[in-house]
């Protein structure tokens, strides 16, 4: 009997975010601490001639400045990155160093150049302003197709044309050439998938220790996944004992894939602190968040899909260039490749895929994972191809899409799905989230309102995507195979207090998502105990034996899975004990709501008793160890597969070119759901990200690659009222393959929205016969200059 | 986004403000609701010595009606006009401008003087306050004088106020009974500043139009009277197709600004779109 799986519980962490009593990175202070400024480069690329730093270091209050040279001479690591991708040819990708200050020249504008500590923030940043640098400004660029063009200035010397590798995957090249040139139809498109800036609200932040009498480091950081920075501060950059080194993520304002990654400025202040043995922090600004917190997407493709006369796509060729910016970041090489070209196969029956893709370094801020990694740029591509091809083959968008879905499969009966990319689905009913979308939007009045409107001179649109994504990453030893240079399983303890509480240990961290609320209801489900005796404790090394941390919407596939699997070593001893208890045989035993019954008796013994009785064990069954405390890794036996429909309905004014979004309907299936509100919440915000994708973020950067909209004046975030009320419904497919049948829910919103709104607004526009693809975002102006020339 | 180090005072009176001008000079910047200058002083693009803080000044928070003019005290906010009944009796657009400015953090700490003084391009105020005929009321050392509205704005972030003076209150006539207004803004969607806002105030009578003030502001330097829109308008008939004709050439006599969120030709299309808006809005 369940209480609180699948209720809508109130968040348990609200209580201290909604009464400003979190526990940021920035908050802590501790006892003699000083503050850090890191100075930055003014210039996409440019070389240091010189710096003086003689009279920042003169300030009062200035305790010391750091050059690039300082840290060089030091002989400490760079950032390390965490997925190595192989050139076509076998050779490994080109990973130019990325070091924590630069010494010798600045390759974007915010690489970071010195550091200076000082006893407060106003007087490092003051101090900042009085170091003398002088640059040798060169050319830059920050196009990804053309830097790898003939004679465009290289970024890293030794990484030719720009070109970190190139890479393809799916069906020999040769067989999707055929397909193509045989086929009834082809629909071409070129576009760009623009480079988005995550814009957490909580900006970047870090403060390290070295404690001299312990030998002990502690780094506290706005990171989605501690454990992960500890190994990779360890073992690539400054080769510290990884035993005498905590991580600290406490309370994290929000992330979307931009703090997973480990920066610079984590390890700088461990460094910085190493020399000058106080706690050193340094916190973000707004305007340093927008240069160097790592960017997303930014890809530029053409993509051909071929049709038969039907309507049935027999292949789809793909050439795209991904910028990874200035330098490798995390996780950079894994985004636009193996989360990106895997999904390419869609909802769809797809026979032949292949895609050619370029990673290009580029004069501009380090891009990785932005909330959806790959997989929006992936359903953006065939989204928007099946709403061209529809109307170039004069069908329904819908149709076309219901036509080329792949049949239902439960996974369980019958195998999942194997695609031509490398991935098998796990379970699925494609039809019936399109199904209830339409039903929802109302279709077929829809195209008459529409149709109404037209003679009226009102631009009405409607677009769709139906779309799938691959998620609760990911089974350690396949992306092991793929590159990755870290197992990706979780880690969940569960400690069993003697009074029967009990405390949970995750490895995911949660900056957001509630899992503090979501976790504790599957526990005391499991355990038939209320909520309030279940404490979900993260984000701390010293507390939380290992983990992989959040992301890729992974954190209740993975890190519940492996807290059931604690759960369940729980249960198992608590029936041992029971069993001796109760003067039974183990196997006559049931557990349901917190208590160990006899089958066919009222003879039983609730849960607290048996705990009590772990840590007295006086009474106790012979060889068995006192205690209930069980620890358990989860490595996923597969990706999960979350899908949806997504609908939007637009009116675009003909005078101006805006688009009023007035409607937006999501229909996901993203498995058994655990607390619908959180789900909600999770997909509301992705439809806002993903919306804001496609009408009005944007990373603009000027010929010399200058970030010229770094600042909320000028780069346009998604606002309330710039949404309309979501329509929002589910349909449940579980997943086959992990214990709580969960897919994951945070990117959905995200990855399925971007092509229904620029479906939409196309649709809206068909009166024009726009051939162009528009580039997002959709501004106004774009849309007005389409319509008008 | 720290500022430069600066001193604050806060200064008891007008008067107080204005010798407190006088002793720090241009080291000295008085802040108002603080909307502009805090975040320019926080991307260190200002750097001022001192602020002089008068945004407690209560002689500079009111608004009334004197004499068949509305008086607006510099430093009343944007919320308190769009909670003013006297402000929305006299012009509609008065309140309805205030409410398009930023959002409630904003209006209810950015003042009105705090916005026409500081004059940037993209402001919602200077265009209501010309097609208002507002007067500034500007008090210095050699104490007050009064100039329109009209010959206010001089340029980019550039006014008819001098370094001693400080702007204390607009005046408006209230106009004749029957005299619709409006302010219609085409949102930069980052900032929520105008891209284009035109307000534009007008009555009808017998079928013709008897008044009319047209100010547009975004499109330019600084905000402008549309002159063009007003002559061809005054006398006619309020017809869709007279005034389609009337804001055609809008702004073809004053440098267009342009950045990546709308060119020029963009926004002057725009400044003719929202003065159409503007003007069937109070003619049908």
């Amino acid at each position: 009997m369940t209480n609180y799986i699948g209720k809508a519980v109130k968040r348990v962490e609200d209580k201290r975010f909604l009464t400003g009593k979190g526990r940021y990175t920035d908050d802590i202070v501790l006892p003699g601490m000083l503050h850090a400024y890191i100075v930055r480069s003014p210039y996409a690329h440019a070389k240091i001639i010189s710096i003086d730093t003689s009279a920042a270091e003169a300030m009062e209050g200035v305790v010391k400045v750091y050059t690039g040279k300082d840290i060089a001479d030091s002989g400490v690591g760079g950032v390390p990155c965490g997925w190595q991708i192989n050139f076509k040819n076998g050779d490994p990708m080109k990973e130019p160093p990325h070091p924590l200050l630069v010494a010798d020249k600045a390759r974007y504008m915010g690489d970071g150049v010195a550091v200076v500590i000082a006893d407060t923030r106003e007087i490092a940043r003051d101090a900042g302003d009085a170091i003398e640098i002088e640059w040798e400004e060169l050319p830059a660029v920050a196009h990804a197709k053309k830097a790898t063009e003939a004679g465009q200035p290289l970024v890293h010397d030794d990484a030719p044309n720009n070109l970190c590798f190139d890479w393809e995957l799916g069906n020999p090249k040769e067989e999707v050439d055929k397909a193509l040139s045989h086929a009834h139809h082809v629909t071409t498109l070129e576009f760009t998938n623009q480079r988005v800036i995550p814009n957490a609200m909580e900006p970047r932040s870090a403060i390290g220790h070295f404690d001299e009498s312990t030998d002990k480091y502690t780094l506290y950081t706005t990171s989605q996944n501690p454990h992960l920075t500890r190994l990779l501060l360890c073992a690539f950059v400054l080769g510290i004992p990884e035993h005498r080194v905590r991580v600290v993520a406490p309370d994290v304002g929000g992330g979307f894939g931009s703090k997973i990654f480990h920066y610079a400025e984590e390890a700088l202040m461990i460094w910085c602190s190493q020399r000058l043995k106080v706690p050193i922090k340094w916190t973000s600004d707004r305007s340093e968040a927008f240069m160097t917190d790592a960017h997303g997407r930014d890809h530029v493709t053409k993509a051909e899909m071929g049709f038969d006369k039907e309507g049935h796509i027999v292949g789809l060729r793909i050439n795209t260039h991904a910028n990874l910016g200035a330098y490798l970041s995390t996780f950079a090489p894994a985004v636009p490749t193996w989360l990106h070209g895997t999904l390419l196969q869609g909802l769809y029956t797809t026979p032949k895929i292949h895609i050619d893709l370029c990673g290009v370094f580029t004069h501009t801020t380090p891009v990785d994972a932005y909330r959806g990694a790959g997989r929006p740029e992936a359903t953006y591509l065939l989204e928007r191809m099946m709403d061209v091809a529809a109307l170039e083959m004069e069908m329904d968008p819908a149709e076309l899409r219901v036509k080329n879905f792949i049949p239902p499969f439960d996974g369980v009966n019958e195998p999942g799905y194997q695609t031509q990319v490398a991935l098998q689905y796990d379970s699925g009913d494609y039809h019936a989230v399109l199904k209830r979308a339409l039903e929802m939007v109302g279709y077929d009045d829809f195209r008459k309102e529409q149709a109404e409107a037209r003679k009226q001179g009102k631009l009405l649109g409607i677009g769709f995507s139906t779309y799938i994504e691959a998620c609760g990453i990911a089974p350690s030893a396949v992306v092991g195979a793929l590159g990755a240079r870290a197992g990706l399983y979780e880690v969940g303890q569960v400690r069993v207090q003697p009074t029967g509480k009990v405390s949970v240990y995750t490895g995911a961290h949660s900056h957001g998502q509630g899992h503090e609320t979501t976790f504790a209801q599957v526990v005391a489900d499991r355990l038939g105990i209320p909520l309030d005796d279940v404490e979900i404790v993260h984000g701390d090394s010293e507390s939380v034996a290992f983990g992989m941390g959040t992301y890729g919407s992974r954190s209740l596939a993975v890190g519940g899975s492996a807290i059931v699997k604690s759960l369940d070593k729980i249960i198992d001893k608590g029936a041992k004990i029971a069993a001796h208890k109760l003067e039974a045989a183990e196997e006559d035993l049931e557990f349901a709501d917190g208590k160990w019954t006899v089958k066919g008796t009222d003879k039983s013994i609730a849960f607290g008793d048996i705990a009590l009785t772990a840590y007295v064990p006086h009474d106790y069954p012979e060889g068995l160890e006192p205690g209930m405390d069980f620890s358990s890794f989860y490595d996923p036996a597969n990706f999960t597969y979350p899908y949806g429909a997504h609908i939007a309905v637009v009116e675009v004014d003909q005078d101006t070119g805006q688009t009023k979004l007035k409607r937006f309907i999501a229909v996901d299936d993203v498995g058994n759901v655990i607390n619908p509100m959180i789900v909600d919440g999770q997909i509301h915000g992705g439809l806002a990200q993903g919306i804001g994708q496609a009408l009005f973020e944007g990373a603009m950067y000027d010929e010399n690659g200058q970030l010229i909209n770094g600042s909320y004046m000028d780069y346009t975030m998604p606002r309330a009222d710039d949404l309309p009320s979501f329509e929002i419904d589910r349909t449940v497919t579980p997943c086959p393959h992990n214990p709580l049948g969960v897919k994951g829910a945070g990117e959905a919103g995200c990855i399925g929205s971007t092509p229904a709104v620029v479906n939409a607004v196309m649709d809206a526009l068909r009166p024009f016969g726009i051939k162009k693809d528009l580039e997002m975002p959709l501004t106004p102006e774009r849309v007005w200059r389409a319509m008008h020339s | 986004m720290i500022p430069n180090k600066v001193d604050y005072v806060r200064a008891d009176s007008v008067d107080d403000a204005l010798s407190l001008m006088a002793q720090h000079g241009m080291d000295a910047k008085l802040l108002a609701g603080g909307h502009s200058l805090i975040p320019a002083m926080k991307l260190r693009l200002n750097a001022p010595g001192i602020l002089i803080d008068i945004r407690k000044l209560s002689e500079l928070r009111y608004i009334k009606n004197d004499g068949g003019r509305l008086i607006i005290g510099a430093g009343s906010t944007h919320h308190d006009i769009v909670t003013s009944e006297l402000a929305g009796q006299a012009y509609h657009m008065l309140p309805e401008a205030a409410d398009l400015i930023g959002d409630p953090q904003v209006r209810n700490m950015g003042t009105l003087g705090g916005s026409l003084a500081h004059a940037d391009p993209a402001a919602d105020w200077p265009g209501v306050m010309i097609a208002a005929h507002a007067h500034i009321h500007l008090k210095g050392p050699d104490g007050e004088r009064t100039v329109a509205a009209d010959d206010f704005f001089t340029g980019f972030y550039s006014t008819a106020l001098q370094d001693n003076e400080i702007l204390t209150a607009v005046s408006i006539p209230i106009p004749a009974a029957g005299t619709r207004s409006t302010y219609q803004k085409f949102m930069q969607p980052a900032s929520r500043f105008a891209i284009v806002g035109v307000a534009a105030a007008a009555s009808v009578k017998d079928g013709k139009i008897e008044h009319i003030s047209v100010a547009v502001n975004g499109l330019a330097d600084a905000a402008f009277r549309a002159t063009n829109i007003e002559e061809a308008l005054l006398g006619q008939a309020p017809t869709a197709a007279n005034i389609e004709e009337a804001v055609k050439g809008t702004g073809s006599d004053v440098m267009v600004m342009a950045d990546h969120f709308a060119s020029e030709e963009y926004r002057l299309h725009l400044a003719q779109v929202y003065a159409k808006r503007a003007l069937l809005a109070i003619t049908q």
